[in-house]
């Protein structure tokens, strides 16, 4: 693929051409540009729920650019961080617009990445060949909760330090090693300006490494084994006498321009967030945070932000510390395991029997009620309620051998539904 | 001089490399490790604390800071230690055996003088700093509550000597830190030895 003569793109000759091959002889853009963009085939049926992927994307450069000019006024220190925060809302030109942005990037990112994760659900994208590329995917997902962690205690408000006191005691329920693990994550004995100052750097050069690292792996192997589509078929089984499937179309033009409307659609909702309500009340920044961290004072109710809840409502029903902490972890990491959990012949929900149905409807209910629910103060009541549903979300993922083989699946049509307009 | 490869050398040569890089890399990720731990200055400032706790009146509770961490000074009235014994069978661990505590505080009172109760105020569960809820009946907490610590984050419940109870998620009593009484009404937090 990388022989010289591909540089004769359509541009007309001239000036811009013999750039381009003068370019190519040293560096594949051409073959890159191709083999990426211009001829890589995906399925022409892909719907809405294709736009999360690409939206992921632009989430993360929108991160990685606000969170720039965050840090360039930004302080990372215990004495100084709050008030920094409130020189960059006040007083620095456009740096409450910069601070929003960021603000409900984060709530924006875990919101697209939640839905391009049900897609695969949806339709079995985890499924073989794709294992590897779940797989990135689930780091991905990792790094981001990491990021979005280190992230939350900047502000040092009140939430933001118990928030990070609860999440690394976490760490204190492994045995032997628990106490000295926590004082050596802290660096100090308590949660303080040590902390505080490593979270910061892991925020802003670690785990956005780790992301764009990963991200460009997460592409790698999509490339490598195509996209899936809604129908759950590998369109590369059926090519046309060009070695092109029949039934893909050229990523550029097609599906870029299909997503800059998905684009469309998520700046527009995003900016109406940004601008008329930015807390969202109280879900995408929380009120007990607009308070400087106190040590000697825990928020009457603490709860981490939306994204985290459902696994915080499985840590708080479980009355014992290592084993809630155990589940809590495992909760996260049942998703790594989906590709051999799922025993099924199809990929998409269009030709899966009912009983995959049931249960991946079951889930994504237990997945929102678990998260609303650890929002709310731990009564008895809503404890119990989060059992039941946390007993829901593991049967999902233990029972998945047993109810994916039994299951009455329907045929699947060799090439995808697509109905022209 | 033979042209034919000898792969055995070349295998010992290989393995011999990598486990000098290995034992290399070790040594070089120690320090950056070790760079982690509370620094000299961090040691520094969680020395002892000297507290005056000679105005404490009796049912009231002091909060001082030592370490980063609340800690909780309460002085018991003799009505609220004569109800530590009935809320026993209640308890997770009465006797504090599993829990953390310098040796003289391994009694029902928890204390070195039963009046005055010290305690690091850092739930065992996950860190958050229980609240007082001293009043029996509290319907905040439970209406058969006796009076005690109620942690806000997950619900644990500890009684008036930092005693968890069962069914919560904390799974050990409220720590003791290490103290000792210096002089007249005051009270020394970080250490139980040697002379102030």
């Amino acid at each position: 693929m990388s022989s010289t003569t591909q540089s004769a793109v359509k541009t007309g000759g001239g000036r811009g051409a013999a750039l381009l091959a003068w370019i190519d002889e040293r560096f594949p853009l051409t073959t890159l540009w191709k083999s990426q963009v211009s001829e890589y085939y995906a399925a022409k049926n892909m719907n809405f729920w294709y736009f999360f992927g690409s939206l992921a994307l632009m989430v993360l450069v929108i991160m990685i650019l606000s969170g720039l000019f965050l840090a360039m006024n930004y302080k990372p220190a215990a004495a100084e961080a709050f008030g920094s925060v409130e020189y960059i809302m006040r007083d620095v030109n456009w740096g409450w617009l910069i601070r929003y942005i960021h603000s409900t990037g984060a709530s924006a990112f875990f919101i697209v990445v939640y839905l391009h994760m049900f897609r695969a659900l949806l339709y079995g994208s985890y499924q073989k060949p794709r294992e590897l590329l779940w797989i990135f995917g689930m780091l991905l997902y990792f790094a981001l909760m990491a990021e979005a962690f280190f992230g939350y205690l900047l502000p040092w408000g009140n939430m933001s330090y118990w928030g990070a006191q609860v999440i690394v005691s976490l760490f204190g329920a492994i045995p032997y090693v628990g106490d000295s693990l926590t004082e050596w994550i802290r660096g100090d004995y308590y949660i303080s300006d040590a902390t505080l100052n490593r979270f910061f750097a892991l925020h802003v050069v670690a785990i956005p490494f780790a992301l764009v690292f990963l991200t460009i792996a997460h592409l790698m192997a999509l490339h490598e084994v195509g996209s899936n589509n809604p129908d759950g078929i590998e369109i590369k089984k059926v090519k046309g006498p060009d070695g092109i499937p029949l039934d893909g179309i050229a990523f550029h033009p097609y599906y870029t321009v299909k997503d800059l409307v998905g684009v469309g659609v998520f700046l527009i909702l995003f900016c109406l967030v940004i601008f008329f309500a930015p807390t969202l009340g109280g879900y995408f920044l929380e009120h007990a945070n607009f308070e400087p961290a106190n040590a000697l004072q825990t928020p009457p109710h603490i709860a981490p932000v939306w994204y985290f809840t459902p696994y915080y409502a499985i840590l708080r029903s479980v009355p014992n510390k290592p084993l809630g902490a155990a589940l809590m972890g495992l909760a996260v990491l049942l998703l790594v395991f989906l590709p051999w959990l799922d025993r099924g012949k199809v990929k998409s929900i269009r030709y899966r029997g009912p009983l995959f149905k049931v249960f991946l409807f079951a889930f994504a209910i237990s997945f929102v009620a678990l998260g609303y629910l650890g929002m709310q103060p731990p009564t008895p009541t809503y404890t119990m309620i989060s059992r039941v549903f946390g007993a829901v979300y593991f049967a999902f993922f233990l029972l998945m051998p047993w109810y994916t083989s039994i299951d009455k699946t329907k045929p699947v049509p060799t090439r995808v539904t697509y109905h022209a307009h | 001089m033979t042209d034919e490869v000898d792969n055995g050398r070349r295998h010992f040569l290989t393995v011999a490399t990598v486990a000098t890089g290995a034992v290399g890399a070790a040594f070089a990720i120690t320090p950056f490790l070790a760079s982690w731990q509370p620094s000299a200055r961090a040691k520094a400032m969680g020395a002892p604390v000297e507290v005056d706790i000679s105005k404490l009146e009796p049912g009231a509770m002091l909060k001082v800071e030592w370490r980063g961490k609340a800690i909780y000074i309460l002085r018991r009235t003799p009505q609220l230690l004569a109800e530590l014994k009935g809320v026993a069978p209640r308890l997770r661990d009465p006797d504090s055996n599993q829990s953390e505590q310098p040796a003289f505080a391994k009694n029902e009172a928890r204390a070195l003088k039963p009046e005055y109760l010290v305690l690091v105020g850092v739930c065992t569960h996950l860190g958050c700093a229980p609240l007082e809820k001293f009043t029996p009946g509290d319907v905040t907490v439970s209406a058969d509550w006796p009076g005690g610590f109620f942690c806000p984050c997950h619900g644990s419940k500890f009684d008036m000597s930092g005693r968890v109870f069962k069914d919560v998620p904390a799974p050990t009593n409220l720590p003791v830190p290490p103290y000792k009484f210096v002089g007249d009404g005051r009270l020394l937090i970080g250490t139980d030895t040697g002379n102030a």
